[in-house]
């Protein structure tokens, strides 16, 4: 027999839930446009000349890669706000509040930028040097051969690996609820506390994950799809 | 910044780093001895065989492991009530009361009670889901010379995948699953969550109690940084060992 | 192209930083106070069903600032960051029932008391005939982290095994759930958020002493202030002052509690 009255507590606490779950999207989305930003100057600073950027670039992927998200969060969380404080102090301009949200996706971001710079690395080498080449034999400037010749052709190469970080970073938003953004998961903490039945909300957090990369998968497969078009299947 | 704190409470850092390598170690242990008989199983062509797998695989590589984590660690206990409701359990009682007369659930409680416990079994399910994946991907990217030699040679199912299919596609996978463990050494970090001590656990409570971020996380990430770096190491030197077919000099 | 990514390089770290917040310009010196708390305190702080802040802690600030003629902005922030965000400069006071010790005056001024309430054990009726440091031998105990329960615990009780929470609330999971066999915290708090008013909160009870020791329980629970700011320390004191006078410190009293949690 199902009790309808024992699960009245979770309705109670649903809009707050759905509210968490939209924070939590717009957390992902604006991460990924930041670490897709940071990854394609992080992989061409990697495959640039100069030594500096790729020094800089090495010890950035480097160092994000092998230290637990986590770790880095809490690091920015706490130790970011000390840092914003001194410099405020230092200009005299008065108190800066960081935003925990954009605090939350640019940290985020900051962190999958080292991933997706080594994606796009990949991606930026598959591209036929020939068809560079051409591209300034015909006296085409730097920037129309990175924007019309690298950048269309790397795209597909990348789609495979950034719909991995995508999956990675979507499961990852999760995390910002400890350094207390209120996202979905930060709601059912604050709900499963207060009503002392925590399961019922994880169950429900769990469900909206699986449904939102259940999605991007769908969504994934067709863009595939469409950037494979011309290419030949072996 | 003031490195004396960390100094100071170097035994913490120590015996964290400890159970994080236990932790880890242990899970993609089992984890690893679970995956290989699933995978095999989720290459069938049967799809009411491969559908338990499938789903299992689903969920745990669809959801974060801090909600696994959740999941598991409030939901054992409610498991177990479950259970227990069967054997006449009284819902004023708390578990360690009813299960004084049901042996084996007890010790199963002993185990679930412990925070440490909860985190082995959430890392172990999560990373044998992932294994399962990798070590399916290997299996199915098998080169169809190699099955049709062993075929002619006139090698049983069973032995095929022994001898043949299953060392070739743990070379394949290698690579892989050398970024699953490292993925499960990072998400280990999440065990703090729920009290345990591990070593970004004590990274917390360095940092609550002197409020020094930088030192207490700046220390906790070197460590990670060269565990990682090792397991790097390790693993190139056990692909250099078996892809040395595969060398070109 | 070198040039181009560099760059690009800064102008994304410029814009990292000024999003990161709206700069406000100093306006009149404690026009607006902003108050800190931690929201998952009841009775004394808490956050209602639609994400409000409440409880006694948030009232008496309300009066506090409107002793003071300030306006009131709360923040709510999790009692690990408490601290380093005050000298962060995220809000200006915590009033969340943060007990005064000499441990947390090296980092932040103080002002006055306005509460004092004790520190007890609860444990499972009937799991501990009588208290005394030979039944806690071999215990899990469940306190708060980084709280004075957490900082007792660890210094007196070497052979007990302490579990230690981000809030109360995962505190009281685990002890119904039985993973816990006692929990330390405020006497107060746990009375009225557990024992009367947790759903299993009627099998559990109170045991061993009050625990009021001022080594580690300090001289009841005031307002954190960073330390440069010795002027709203000051305010603060008047006003805790005028509020016990004028009868509104009472009235607050006595919407939570029915008995004196001032102390003597």
């Amino acid at each position: 027999m199902v009790n309808l009255e024992y699960f009245s507590f979770i309705i109670d606490y649903l809009p707050i839930f759905f509210e968490g779950a939209i924070v939590t999207i717009n957390v992902a989305v604006c991460s990924l446009v930041f670490a897709v930003s940071l990854g394609i100057l992080g992989a061409l600073a990697k495959l640039s000349k100069s030594r500096i950027l790729n020094y800089i670039a090495q010890i950035y992927t480097t160092v994000i890669r092998g230290i637990p998200d986590l770790v880095l969060m809490l690091l920015i969380y706490f130790g970011g706000q000390k840092l914003v404080n001194l410099m405020t102090t230092a200009m005299d301009i008065g108190y800066v509040d960081i935003n925990p949200f954009i605090a939350g996706f640019l940290t985020i971001g900051f962190i999958f930028g080292a991933y997706m710079a080594e994606t796009f690395r990949g991606a930026f080498l598959a591209v036929d040097k020939g068809q560079l080449e051409a591209g300034f034999a015909y006296g085409m400037s730097k920037a129309q051969v990175f924007f019309k010749i690298m950048f269309p052709q790397m795209a597909r190469h990348a789609l495979p690996g950034l719909g991995n970080n995508w999956l990675v970073l979507v499961k990852s938003t999760a995390l910002v609820s400890i350094i207390g953004l209120d996202d979905m998961v930060r709601k059912a903490n604050i709900a499963g506390g207060s009503t002392q039945k925590p399961f019922a909300f994880y169950f429900l957090v769990a469900i909206v994950f699986l449904v939102l990369t259940s999605i991007s998968i769908f969504i994934l497969g067709k863009l595939e799809r469409k950037y494979s078009i011309g290419v030949r299947k072996v | 910044m003031d490195w004396s704190i960390i100094i100071d409470n170097l035994a913490s850092y120590r015996s964290g780093f400890f159970i994080t390598l236990q932790l880890v170690s242990i899970s993609l242990f089992i984890g690893l001895l679970m995956a290989i008989p699933l995978a095999v199983i989720r290459t069938s062509k049967n799809h009411f065989v491969t559908a338990p797998v499938r789903a299992f695989v689903y969920f745990f590589r669809g959801t974060p492991l801090l909600v696994q984590l959740y999941l598991i660690y409030h939901g054992l206990p409610i498991a177990l009530k479950f259970i227990l409701n069967f054997y006449g359990f009284d819902e004023s009682q708390n578990l360690n009361e009813a299960l004084k007369d049901t042996i084996a659930l007890k010790y199963m409680w002993e185990f679930f009670k412990e925070a440490y416990f909860c985190a082995l079994v959430a890392f172990t399910l999560n990373t044998c889901a992932y294994t399962t994946e990798i070590i399916r991907g290997a299996i199915e990217g098998t080169p169809f010379g190699e099955i049709e030699a062993a075929v002619s040679c006139g090698m049983s199912k069973l032995k095929m995948m022994r001898r043949i299919i299953l060392p070739s596609a743990f070379r394949r996978a290698l690579p892989s699953y050398g970024n699953e463990v490292i993925f499960m050494l990072h998400g280990s970090a999440i065990a703090s969550i729920i009290t345990i001590e591990d070593l970004t656990g004590v990274a917390r409570i360095i940092n609550s109690k002197y409020a020094s971020p930088y030192e207490a996380f700046i220390a906790a990430g070197i460590l990670y940084l060269c565990l990682t770096f090792i397991l790097v190491g390790g693993f190139k030197l056990l692909e250099k060992k078996w892809f040395a077919h595969l060398r070109r000099d | 192209m070198k040039k181009l990514i560099l760059l690009a390089m800064v102008l994304l770290m410029v814009v990292g930083l000024v999003a990161c917040g709206d700069s406000k310009p100093k306006a009149e010196k404690w026009a607006t106070v902003r108050i800190g708390t931690e929201g998952a305190y009841p009775p004394f702080n808490y956050t209602t069903k639609d994400g409000k802040l409440a409880g006694f802690d948030v009232d008496i600030a309300e009066a506090l600032c409107k002793e003071m003629g300030a306006k009131m902005v709360l923040v709510a922030q999790d009692w690990d960051g408490i601290i380093p965000a005050l000298n962060a400069k995220k809000y200006d006071a915590i009033i969340a029932s943060m007990s005064i010790t000499p441990e947390r005056q090296k980092k932040i001024a103080f002002s006055g008391k306005y509460y004092q309430t004790p520190a007890r054990f609860i444990v499972k009726k009937g799991a501990m005939a009588s208290f005394s440091d030979e039944a806690m031998e071999g215990k899990t105990v469940g306190v708060q982290r980084a709280t004075i329960h957490d900082k007792y615990l660890t210094d007196n009780y070497k052979s007990v095994k302490i579990k230690r929470y981000g809030t109360l609330d995962e505190v009281y999971l685990d002890l119904v759930a039985g993973r816990l066999d006692m929990l330390l915290a405020d006497s107060v708090v746990t009375d009225d958020a557990f024992l009367k008013k947790h759903a299993k909160g009627k099998d559990f009870q109170f045991i061993g002493p009050l625990l009021t020791d001022v080594k580690w329980f300090g001289v009841g629970a005031g307002i954190g202030i960073r330390k440069e700011d010795k002027d709203l320390v000051e305010k603060f004191n008047k006003a805790i002052l005028a509020i016990r006078a004028n009868g509104t410190y009472k009235k607050i009293q006595d919407k939570y509690f029915d008995f004196d949690v001032y102390g003597k």
